[in-house]
Order: structure tokens, then C-alpha cells, then sequence
């Protein structure tokens, strides 16, 4: 699935700097302000699609939870954003909860160089512990999901029940500024859109590296044969809790990237639903190749925008029949169908972008 | 003396409820190792079927309207048991022994059904009138224990004692257990192993139907029931042990013990996320539930 012929190395690039030509130069001069940040929610989405796939696609623990994730850099980012917009007040939410004073855990939020990175490590150190917790307990296939699964659960209710603290479940709004530039502006928009797009490239060529690397190739053998690679002298606990890591954290930056451009984080994108839904778009895209991942991310996004808006009632019917139809006759996603009708000539891995 | 009573019946009430909502699941997860996501929907066809036949009895037979109770149990059990037949012949048979597909597939199955019942019903939610010799309590030293309650609690130990029978003591159930312990054994000795398969879908599948009848008479119906309930039975049947009738059971009642103390300790929502991390903390220990199958399979 990722072995690579040596000579395409270069054609491979191709295709990839196509994209970000595409992304980085032809959106932001073609697309209207909306299109845009419609476009930058979505790549958000594509680099948390990144994550999953690292996790479920390459080391076959397929998260139920990873809005938990998402949602936790969102929130560590919206934190930051509601504190710079309340200059100093106690944030609106809190005052009709009751509350008089700023809770401790959230006066580090107000410094950038505090909020940003923790968007990040929290919860990549929440999937770093959950990771090595299950799978220290030998929990996985089905088992591994379900309890993840709960987990979202989990933090749903807590945050919903905290709602002094969180917003509850209205989530935080009202966000204004980031550092002084106006979340309205069409400009600092853009800008957000284009660290996204850059984000996201990076993303990519890192997860290729390590995918192709003797550690992609561990992540592939637990995949297949988890005890296997045991008797082969490795730790598979410590490799899958980092690749867990790994994902959580990816979610994590793309739920920071996230809230600015949309300007709320609630736990209703958080919760046990939209954590599946991530899960749709890595499977419709094609799980254990990151093209996919990204593709699949874009594009059921872009059809729900669009079909949910014309049919609401249709698509959520029509999003399950795809799913239901995906998974039987199309285990491998999209870039299965593409390579299997032969479309993609050379390896898939670098097809597209 | 009064209090103690109303929570330890709160605890079995909370535990009856679990109980009944995981029993189709202990069918279908626990014995077939299938991860049902529409579990959830099975359950909100089983409260929508009390929902109709309540609506009609008022409307035709207004004399004996306190009687669609009684009718709505079985019925939901058939509907609920046509859909699970009818989803495992034309789906999940063809996903057997890839437990992450079905579990994707299934959702798929969940959404359309949550979907559809958006699309008949409408999106917001409807309330069963509960049966009016259903209404009241019991009184017990001061204490007083909803008829409600009481009624499913007595359902849970109905189904319970229904299914350990049918399991031990009839040939069907025999069938059933030989097919999941050796299905190469049992399609030796001649037992039609995919109409095995098919029925116990089936069965589970009504269970979750019964339990959906039952559940309105807690609360109102939905199109999004299933879902409020689904990962709730799934803890229950993994903390009890997989392929374990009597881990259920006391899987059930312990979840619904910790829940009531809990939630005296606490707030409600707190009290459940304790719940909950006391149940992962728990599979750290014992990662197959309380009640494991001893096995050397490795894999």
C-alpha cells in the first residue's frame, strides 16, 4: 500500500505542488470571502482527517472519539480568543453563571504562548495516556472503539454539565479579536485560510515521511498482526500510544485552526456524532493512504454544505446509504475505487493532494 | 430507613433500565460479536410502535385505550425483529468477521433510520401517554415505588429468566449457543448455521424493540432515542463480559448501584462522568468484564 516506486519520486511532487498551487494562489483569488472560509473550515477538518487516518488507517485503532480531541484544542484556542475579547471582564458566560472570579485553570489562557501550544499538548497528552492505558490492557479491535466512543460521551457531559466554566451547551461565542486583527475582517480571514492551507501541506509531507519511514512500517505490521510484531521483540504499547498521540494532537491544532474561522466552539462538535462523521470522511476517502484522508475530508464536507442545504432531510439519508455502501463494496475508499479501475497509473501514495 | 429504600430502588431501577436496553446487544454483540450501531434505533422503533398503537387505540377503541400496553410489547418486539432480520440478510451477513466494518456500516443503517423517523414522525419529540392503571405507587414504609418503575423492573426479570430458558432449555436456544461456540462443529452436525445467525439478530433485535416500549414510559420519543442510549448498553455488555448472560445482568445493576451513589455525591452529570471512568478503570483490570470466558486464543 505504500511502497513506492523509486522513479515516481519526483513525478510525485507534481501533483502535490498542483494542489498547492491550487489551494494557496487559485482559491483566495477566485473563491468569494464566504467560499473561503468555508474552504479553510474544511482543510481544518482535512488535517484532523490526517490524525484519524495516521491511527485508524495505518495502526488499525479506529477512534470513535476523536472530536474529543478536536474539541479540546478548540477550546484551548477559544479560551484564549474570549479572554482577549472580554479585555479583562470576566468572560459574559461566566458572569450569568454566577461566577465572580476568573477559575485558576483559566488565567494561564490568556497568553498566547500558553493557550496555542496547549490546543496541542493537551490533547495530545489526554490520547497519549488513553492510548497507552487500552492498549497497556490489551483493549483493541471493537473494545478499543467502544470505549473511545464513551469517552466522547464523557467529555460531552462534562462540558455541557460545567457550564460556568465551559459555556455549556452553548459552547464559547462571542470571540472578536486574535492578537488586535479583527475575526471579521475579510483579510485577517484570509491570512487564517492560508496558515490552514500551509498547515495542512506541512502535515501531509511530515505524515508521508513518517509513513514511509521503519516506523510507518511498525504502525502497518500492528495493523496486521499486532502479536506478531510482539514476537518480534517490539513494544507495540508505546508505539501505538504515540501514534494515538500523534492523531490526537493533529486534532487538536485543527480544532485551534478551526474556531477562529468559524468563531464558536460547542460540545455539540465534540460529541459521539460528529466523532463518527470524522470517521466517514478517512473511510470514504480511502483509510491507509493519506491522500484519501484529505480527499474524502473535503469532499463529504462539501457535499454535506451544499446537499444539506438544498435537502436537509435527504442528505442525512443519503450520507448513510453512502456510508453503508462505502464500507461494503468499498473498503478501500475512493483511492481504491481510482486505483482499482486503474485511473492512477503510477503508485497511489502521490497521486493526489 | 425511607431514604435508603428509595435509593436502593432507584439503583435497581436505574440497573433494570441498563438491563433491558442491553439484553438485545448481549444477543447480538455478546454472542455474534456483530457491533449493532443501530442498536440505538431498534430501540426508538420499539418506543414509536407504543407511540402509534397508543394514538390508534384512542382513536378507534377509546374504551379499552389502557390496554395498548399490553399490545404494544409484543408488537414492538415483531417490528423491531422484522427490521434487525431484514438488516442482517441484506447487510451485516455480508460483514461477518470484520467487527469495524459492521460497526461503520450499521451507523450508516442508524442515521437512515433516525432519518426516516425524522421524516414520519417529525423532528421533535413526541410523549406516550403512559396506561392509567400504570400511573401511581407502591407504599413501602413511608417510601413510595412508581408502579412504572416496578413495571419494568418486572419486565427486566421477565426477559431475563425468558431468555436464560430459551437459551438452556429449548432446541432453538441450544442451536444458538452451539453456532457461537463452534460454528465449524455445529454446520457439521448439521445445523443451518446463517438461518442460526439470522435468527438471533432477530431475537436481539426485538429485545431492543421490548425495551423501547418500555422506555416511554420514562420519558418522551425521539428521533434521536437511539443514540442517547446506545453507548450506555455497550458498556454494559463489555463490563459484563462478552457472551455472558449473568455478566450482563450484574453488569446492569452495579452500573445503576454506582450511578444513584454517584449522583448523591455529586451533580447528575458529574455522577455519570464518574460512572464512566470508573468503568474504563475497571476494564483496565479485568480488560474482558467481570465475567471472561477463560480462552488461550491469542487472537
Amino acid at each position: 500500500m505504500t511502497a513506492r516506486a523509486p522513479g515516481s519520486r519526483l513525478a510525485g511532487w507534481l501533483p502535490f505542488a498542483g494542489a498547492a498551487l491550487l489551494l494557496l494562489v487559485v482559491a483566495p483569488l477566485v473563491l468569494s470571502d464566504f467560499r473561503l472560509n468555508l474552504l479553510g473550515k474544511f482543510l481544518c477538518f482535512a488535517i484532523l482527517a490526517l490524525g484519524l487516518d495516521l491511527v485508524w488507517g495505518y495502526t488499525g485503532m479506529l477512534s470513535l472519539g476523536q472530536g474529543v480531541f478536536f474539541g479540546l484544542g478548540g477550546y484551548a484556542m477559544a479560551m484564549y480568543l474570549k479572554l482577549e475579547a472580554s479585555q479583562g471582564e470576566l468572560p459574559d458566560f461566566m458572569s450569568w453563571s454566577g461566577l465572580s472570579a476568573l477559575p485558576w485553570f483559566w488565567k494561564p489562557f490568556a497568553h498566547a504562548w500558553f493557550a496555542i501550544p496547549m490546543a496541542i499538548l493537551i490533547p495530545g497528552a489526554l490520547a497519549g495516556a488513553v492510548g497507552y492505558l487500552l492498549t497497556r490492557s490489551r483493549i483493541r479491535g471493537a473494545y478499543f472503539s467502544l470505549i473511545t466512543q464513551a469517552l466522547a460521551l464523557i467529555f460531552t457531559i462534562l462540558f455541557i454539565g460545567q457550564q460556568p466554566y465551559t459555556g455549556g451547551t452553548n459552547g464559547i461565542t462571542n470571540l472578536t479579536t486574535l492578537f488586535g486583527f479583527s475575526l471579521g475582517d475579510p483579510r485577517t480571514q484570509k491570512v487564517l485560510y492560508l496558515i490552514t492551507a500551509v498547515t495542512l501541506g506541512v502535515t501531509y509531507l511530515l505524515l508521508r515521511r513518517v509513513t514511509a519511514s521503519r516506523f510507518g512500517r511498525l504502525l502497518i505490521a500492528i495493523r496486521d498482526g499486532e502479536n506478531r510484531v510482539r514476537f518480534c521483540g517490539y513494544n507495540p504499547v508505546a508505539v501505538k500510544a504515540l501514534a494515538f498521540a500523534v492523531g490526537g494532537a493533529l486534532a487538536g491544532l485543527a480544532g485551534a485552526l478551526f474556531v477562529p474561522q468559524v468563531g464558536i466552539i460547542s460540545p455539540a462538535m465534540m460529541g459521539v456524532v460528529p466523532s463518527i462523521e470524522m470517521v466517514v470522511w478517512v473511510a470514504l476517502g480511502g483509510r491507509g493512504t493519506l491522500t484519501g484522508a484529505v480527499l474524502g475530508a473535503l469532499l463529504v464536507n462539501l457535499a454535506k454544505t451544499y446537499l444539506s442545504e438544498s435537502f436537509p432531510g435527504a442528505w442525512t439519508f443519503g450520507l448513510g446509504l453512502l456510508f453503508v455502501l462505502v464500507v461494503v463494496y468499498l473498503p478501500d475508499g475512493l483511492v481504491g475505487l481510482v486505483r482499482r479501475v486503474g485511473l492512477m497509473g503510477k503508485s497511489g501514495e502521490e497521486g493526489l493532494a | 430507613m425511607e431514604l435508603l429504600l428509595l435509593q436502593g430502588f432507584n439503583a435497581l431501577s436505574v440497573g433494570s433500565v441498563l438491563l433491558l436496553i442491553a439484553l438485545g446487544l448481549a444477543f447480538t454483540f455478546g454472542l455474534m460479536g456483530v457491533i449493532n450501531m443501530a442498536h440505538g434505533e431498534m430501540i426508538m422503533a420499539g418506543a414509536y410502535v407504543t407511540y402509534v398503537l397508543q394514538l390508534a387505540f384512542t382513536k378507534y377503541l377509546p374504551g379499552a385505550k389502557g390496554a395498548y400496553f399490553l399490545v404494544a410489547l409484543p408488537a414492538a418486539f415483531l417490528v423491531a425483529g422484522l427490521l434487525g432480520l431484514l438488516m442482517e440478510r441484506l447487510l451485516v451477513r455480508h460483514l461477518y468477521g470484520r467487527p469495524l466494518d459492521t460497526l461503520l456500516a450499521t451507523w450508516g443503517v442508524s442515521l437512515m433510520l433516525q432519518q426516516a423517523a425524522r421524516t414520519i414522525f417529525g423532528a421533535p419529540n413526541v410523549q406516550v401517554v403512559s396506561p392509567p392503571w400504570l400511573n401511581g405507587g407502591l407504599k413501602v414504609l413511608g417510601a413510595v415505588l412508581p408502579y412504572k418503575r416496578l413495571f419494568i423492573l418486572a419486565l427486566a426479570v421477565l426477559c431475563v429468566v425468558g431468555i436464560s430458558l430459551y437459551l438452556t432449555r429449548t432446541a432453538g436456544g441450544r442451536r444458538i449457543r452451539a453456532v457461537m461456540q463452534s460454528r465449524p462443529m455445529a454446520a457439521c452436525m448439521g445445523i443451518a448455521t446463517s438461518r442460526v445467525d439470522a435468527l438471533t439478530f432477530a431475537l436481539g433485535s426485538g429485545l431492543a424493540g421490548v425495551a423501547g416500549a418500555a422506555l416511554t414510559l420514562l420519558g418522551p420519543v425521539g428521533p434521536a432515542t437511539g443514540t442517547y442510549y446506545i453507548v450506555d448498553a455497550f458498556l454494559v455488555v463489555i463490563l459484563g463480559g462478552v457472551g455472558q448472560l449473568l455478566g450482563t445482568v450484574v453488569a446492569a445493576l452495579g452500573i445503576g448501584a454506582f450511578n444513584v451513589a454517584f449522583e448523591l455525591g455529586s451533580s447528575a452529570s458529574i455522577g455519570k462522568v464518574l460512572v464512566l471512568l470508573a468503568i474504563i478503570v475497571f476494564l483496565q483490570w479485568k480488560p474482558s468484564g467481570l465475567f471472561a470466558l477463560r480462552t488461550r486464543a491469542l487472537d
